[in-house]
């Protein structure tokens, strides 16, 4: 034959693993995920100023994280972290789903890891609330959408005036914290981090960074809209 | 006791198959679940019916070919057991009990319940050999191991290679399966020496059989007849690193 039958072959190069393996797919996924752990830290810690009365600390702490070159450079790292877990999370579910062409009739829950169950969907629940954060701050940073980037307090601020947008805000960091408390630890496993003595510490660790880190964004926006 | 099955049917490999449902009246409670399909296909050939295909060999839990996924979970509801040791007794008079295969595209359907599960020998062949002397056994204490690695090693080496991992797992991930069979080898002396190779070739085997990722949600450990620990995957991710990156 002069022509191969099929050209592109698609479930050829979904399987096909990129950077060698299912395992290099699996590290460089937690790396990534565990990157932007340590990043929800730093935004957090930021945020908790939003909280204080004058805009100028708060907006002084913004401008220093969109001028200082060194941020800059982690800015960049931030989102090619951010994109290659996106990406790389679509590809592992692809492969898994193709993995198993024909469904159970009947499937009992196994009591196990349940929010790991979902990662794909808490996940992209996440991912539509990213793309409304940016379009709220970081694409105004930008320039791509109007705004004024100097004073993000102002518009932060005016922003957790609207019980709607806070509603969605709550739900986000809520499915936030569920995707988290799988995340967490499983980023351990995957660097091949299992023991007695540290898994059960590891597990604890997640668990309150799960819920404290959600509670924390979750805050802000309640006191502004009913105590300020 | 009365049982309601819902059973897989599939006449051949490329046929789209269907539950049918049966009837069975006069189980006993000292049946084992094999024994009960057993008692089926008995009557079933008395009514010049095809009998259900269904796979076994030992039926003492140890050969791992009898796994089957019943009422949504390989090997039934009984935690740390193969198919052919689980008992009728767990069941009540009257209860519904739904029968599939083991399903991954790794794990192809032959007939029936039977599947085709010749990936893991693949997986197995591809893992190699160690590098040890023919003839008279060696004796056993030249080698001095810890007691704690010759458990860990021996945690990891009573896999039967049943293929629970895999039909319990969401993604019909091998991980288990494989890393249990890697880490025996690398936790002991007698398997450094083809170690970085070792896990290179069967994860590359794996990914190419088409088994899916492991997303750590820990559904093979629950339901491994042979209790084997997600311990091993963070070893085999251990060992994958040190072989392609050190």
């Amino acid at each position: 034959m002069c022509f191969p039958a099929k050209i592109i072959n698609f479930n050829h190069i979904l399987m096909g693993k990129l950077f060698g393996s299912s395992l290099a797919q699996k590290l460089v996924m937690a790396l990534a995920g565990f990157f932007l752990i340590l990043f929800l830290l730093v935004h957090l810690s930021i945020n908790l100023l939003l909280l204080g009365d004058n805009p100028e600390t708060f907006n002084r702490a913004a401008a220093f994280m969109s001028g200082f070159w060194l941020v800059k450079i982690f800015e960049v790292v931030l989102i090619g972290g951010l994109l290659i877990h996106i990406i790389m999370g679509i590809i592992l579910q692809i492969q898994n789903w193709i993995a198993r062409p024909a469904r159970y009739k009947k499937r009992y829950p196994s009591q196990t890891s349940f929010f790991s169950k979902y990662m794909i969907w808490t996940g992209g629940i996440v991912f539509i609330f990213l793309f409304i954060h940016f379009l709220n701050f970081w694409f105004v940073r930008l320039g791509l959408v109007e705004g004024d980037h100097h004073n993000f307090y102002g518009m932060a601020h005016e922003l957790f005036r609207h019980l709607g947008y806070n509603i969605i805000y709550w739900i986000s960091f809520l499915i936030l914290g569920f995707h988290l408390h799988h995340a967490f630890q499983s980023a351990f496993q995957t660097f091949g981090l299992n023991n007695r003595k540290c898994t059960p510490v590891i597990k604890t660790i997640g668990i309150i960074y799960s819920i404290l880190v959600p509670l924390g964004f979750a805050l802000i926006p309640f006191v502004i809209y009913f105590f300020k | 006791m009365k049982i309601t099955l819902d059973i897989w049917r599939q006449k051949s490999p490329n046929d789209k198959g269907k539950f049918v449902r049966y009837e069975l009246e006069g189980v006993s409670r000292e049946m084992t679940f094999l024994e009960m399909l057993d008692y089926l296909n008995d009557k079933l050939i008395k009514e010049g019916k095809d009998p259900v295909a269904f796979d076994s060999d030992c039926r003492e839990g140890i050969c791992g070919t009898c796994g089957l996924f019943i009422n949504g979970r390989p090997n039934g509801p009984v935690k740390g057991i193969t198919t052919c040791q689980l008992n009728m007794s767990v069941f009540k008079d009257g209860d519904t009990i739904t029968v599939e295969p083991f399903r991954a595209k790794a794990f192809p359907v032959i007939k029936d319940l039977i599947i085709d599960r010749s990936s893991f020998d693949q997986l197995i062949q591809s893992g190699g050999f160690i590098s040890v002397n023919t003839g008279a056994a060696p004796e056993a204490n030249s080698i001095p191991i810890k007691k704690e690695i010759a458990e860990r090693a021996f945690d990891a080496g009573i896999c039967i290679g049943c293929g629970s991992c895999v039909a319990a797992c969401k993604n019909a991930s091998a991980m288990l399966f494989v890393s249990a069979k890697i880490s025996q080898l690398a936790l002991l002396p007698q398997g450094q020496v083809e170690a970085k190779e070792r896990v290179r070739t069967m994860v590359r085997e794996m990914d190419r059989l088409g088994f899916g990722n492991c997303t750590n949600t820990g559904a093979c450990e629950a339901e491994c007849p042979k209790e084997i620990s997600l311990w091993n995957i963070a070893k085999m991710n251990r060992e994958y690193y040190k072989a392609t990156l050190g």
